[in-house]
Order: C-alpha cells, then structure tokens, then sequence
C-alpha cells in the first residue's frame, strides 16, 4: 500500500517536475507539498490557540457582560414598573376607602341626627301626653271639685231658702241627704 | 501560471523533509499574525458600547456563533474556536490573495485538501466519540424501503468519503480562477496598450469586486459545510 502509494508520488513528481518546464500548474508539484502542509499545521494550530485561548473568550466576555448589563436594566424597568403598579394600586384602594369611609361617616351621622330627632320628638311627646294627662286630671279634678261644690251651694242654698221658708233651722246635712236622690 | 508558483524563501530542511519557508508560508504567517492583531486592537477598549472596529470584531464573533447555533445547536458551540478559526484562516488568506503581488494560499490544492480532510477526520472523529458504532447509522438513512438500502449505504458511504475532496476543490477551484482570470484580464491591459486597455481595466475593477465576494463567500460556504457536517456528527439528524 505504501510502496503504492509512494510510487504514485514518485510519478506524480517526474510528471510535475516535467510539467513544470511545459508550463504546467504549479499546485500540482509534489515536491512544493511538504513545505505548504508543515507550514499549513504549525500557522493554523497556532492561529487556533490564540484565538481559542486569548481572542475569542475575550469578546465572549465583553458580549456576556453587554447582555448581562442589557439584562440588569430591563430587570430594573420591571422592578420599576411593578413598584408603580402597586403604589397605583394602593392609591386606588386608599382612594375608594376613603370613599366607603367618607360614605360611612355622612350614613351614621345622618342617622344619629335622625336617632336624635326621633327620641327629641318622641321625648317631646311623651313630655306633651304627661302635660295633657296632668291637665286632663286637673281638669275632671276641678269638674269634681266644681260638681262637689255644686252639691255643697245647692245643699246650702237649698237649706238656707227652706229655713227662710220654714223659719227652722235645717242642717246642711239634712238637705244634702234630702236632695241626694235627685242629685243623683 | 507564474502567480501561483511556490518560491522558496528560506529553504529548510527537518528530518529529511523539505519544510522550507516559502511564499505560501510568509502569507500563512501574515494570516497568522494579522488575525490576533486585529482583534487585539479592536477588542481593546473592551467598551460596553462598540466602536466601529470593536463592532467589526463583535460582528464576526456573532456571525460565526450563530452559524454554529443554527447549524448544530447549543451543542455544537464547544467546536465554535475551531470553526470560527477555519473561517477566519481562510477568509484571510483569500483576501490577502488579492493584494497585488501577494499569493493565495487557498489557490493550492494541497493546502485547501489539507484543510478539508482535518475537516474531515475530526468530524468523524467526533461522530465516533458520540454515538460509538452507532455513527454508522448516518449511512443508512429512515424511511427507505429495504431492498434499496444495499444501493443507498453505498452511495452515502461514498458520498460520505468524498466529501473532503468537493470541500476542498471548490475553494481551490474559486480562488484559482478568479486569480487567473485577474492575471488574464490585467495582461489584456498591458497589451492591449493606451488606447485600449481601458476596457480590460473598467472590467478589472468590477470584477476584482467580484473576487472580494467570492473571497468571502467561500471562506463562508467553506465553514457553513463544515457545520452541517458537523451537525451530522453531532447530532446525526438524517437528511
């Protein structure tokens, strides 16, 4: 195989080196391959070590840190963003508490100065059902007086007009007993 | 044919091998020297926000990176320093090839078929650290009745073991000829003189432009075939 191999490289040359006096291609002489590869290997293994090495984590770096700071800052937007949310929130919620409150406040008034009025009148009634009640009995009071008294004139009158009558003197009593049936 | 002619600088000789510092080696060495330069003085001021150098860096590192996350994935990024320095080699010495009087290593066979089959062994290499035997299974593809698999093993094995050889002629075969077609067109210059050489040169211009995409798109196309067969090894998805 590579006895072949060689031999094929042996005539490739003789026939690169007799070509080359024909004028032709250039990238086909044996003889210019060994020095292209070896150059070849030790440029491009270099080449890869520095740039995987030095060049390429370093703009890796710089990518990651631009992505990082991108990132932090839309981070804070959001963080930003949701703290005014909230503060809006709790602005609209101490709002309508107010509200309920304020509402609350003007309901109980209303109805303490309603509660009020109605014992004041209730009070005021009572107070003017006692009055009438009072002057009510005052007055069947000073009926019965009046009615009483009327009794006692009649009763009087009624024994001094028969003793003036009679000429005899007649007790007060005595006509009272006598006119209390028609009295009655 | 004289612009791709290997001339030895400073011959050396090791172990008897000829590994002679050539012409070829001089562009590799500058490729070598420029590229971490590059990056050293882009990347310098490390700033939080990139000026236009420092962008440029940025810029490759990503595209690179994101070549290597689409293609292969997540899994993929720990052979990311290695695919980004294949492309960063190449695209290099392509455009290095354009400079005049310089030389393009990638318009040799030798170096480009070199490149392709490290290509190669290491991702197989890898296929076979991953998967072990079952790496063999990327011959044998899902859903294809069993009396066409004889024909089909065959031909993804071949296809398979061909793949440094359309790897690496493509680069070469580009970088060559539009070389040659530069060295063409711009001794159709010098002949054709004065009066007419104006008509080659308008035309040397536009088309060293098209050199500049072409030296760019193959080191791209060089380094995105280099992911997908790397996409096989690692995560063995069937085509």
């Amino acid at each position: 195989m590579i006895a072949a191999i060689s031999a094929l490289l042996v005539a490739a040359a003789a026939a690169g080196a007799h070509e080359e006096k024909a004028g032709g291609l250039p990238q086909l002489n044996p003889a210019d391959f060994a020095p292209q590869l070896a150059w070849l290997a030790v440029t491009f293994v270099l080449l890869y070590l520095v740039l995987s090495r030095v060049t390429l984590p370093r703009i890796g770096e710089v990518l990651e840190e631009r992505r990082d700071r991108v990132q932090r800052d839309l981070d804070a937007a959001e963080r930003f963003k949701g703290e005014t949310d909230a503060a809006l929130a709790a602005y609209e919620k101490a709002l309508s508490d107010a509200r309920q409150k304020a509402s609350s406040m003007a309901k109980e008034v209303r109805d303490r100065l309603s509660a009020d009025t109605e014992s004041e009148r209730s009070k005021i009634e009572g107070e003017l059902a006692t009055k009438l009640a009072d002057a009510e009995t005052r007055i069947a009071a000073t009926k019965n007086k009046a009615l009483a008294s009327v009794d006692e004139i009649a009763a009087e009158t009624a024994s001094a007009v028969v003793g003036k009558l009679l000429g005899e003197e007649v007790s007060p009593a005595e006509v009272k007993k006598a006119i209390q049936p028609a009295a009655e | 044919m004289q612009q791709f002619e290997i001339k030895r600088l400073i011959p050396i000789e090791l172990f008897g091998y000829d590994v002679s510092f050539t012409n070829a080696s001089l562009f590799m060495v500058i490729a070598l020297a420029i590229i971490p330069l590059f990056y050293l003085i882009a990347m310098n001021r490390r700033a939080l926000v990139p000026g236009r150098l420092q962008s440029t860096a940025e810029l490759s590192y990503e595209f690179i990176a994101n070549m290597v996350r689409d293609i292969v994935g997540e899994k993929g990024m720990k052979y990311f320093p290695w695919i980004f320095t294949i492309f960063m080699f190449i695209l290099v010495l392509n455009l290095l090839g354009l400079l005049p009087y310089s030389f393009t290593v990638t318009s040799h066979i030798i170096v480009t078929f070199a490149l392709a089959a490290m290509v190669w062994l290491i991702i197989t290499a890898i296929g076979f650290m991953n998967h072990g035997v079952g790496f063999l299974k990327l011959f044998v593809p899902d859903g294809v009745p069993w009396w066409l698999l004889p024909i089909i093993v065959v031909i993804e094995l071949i296809s398979y073991l061909i793949r440094p050889i359309s790897h690496s002629v493509r680069l070469f075969a580009n970088m060559m000829a539009g070389h040659a077609m530069l060295k063409v067109f711009a001794g159709f210059v010098i002949g054709l003189g004065v009066l007419g050489g104006w008509a080659p040169l308008v035309f040397l211009v536009g088309f060293t432009g098209l050199e500049l995409v072409v030296a760019f798109l193959q080191a791209f196309i060089f380094t995105v075939l280099t992911c997908i067969y790397l996409n096989d090894a690692v995560n063995m998805h069937h085509h």
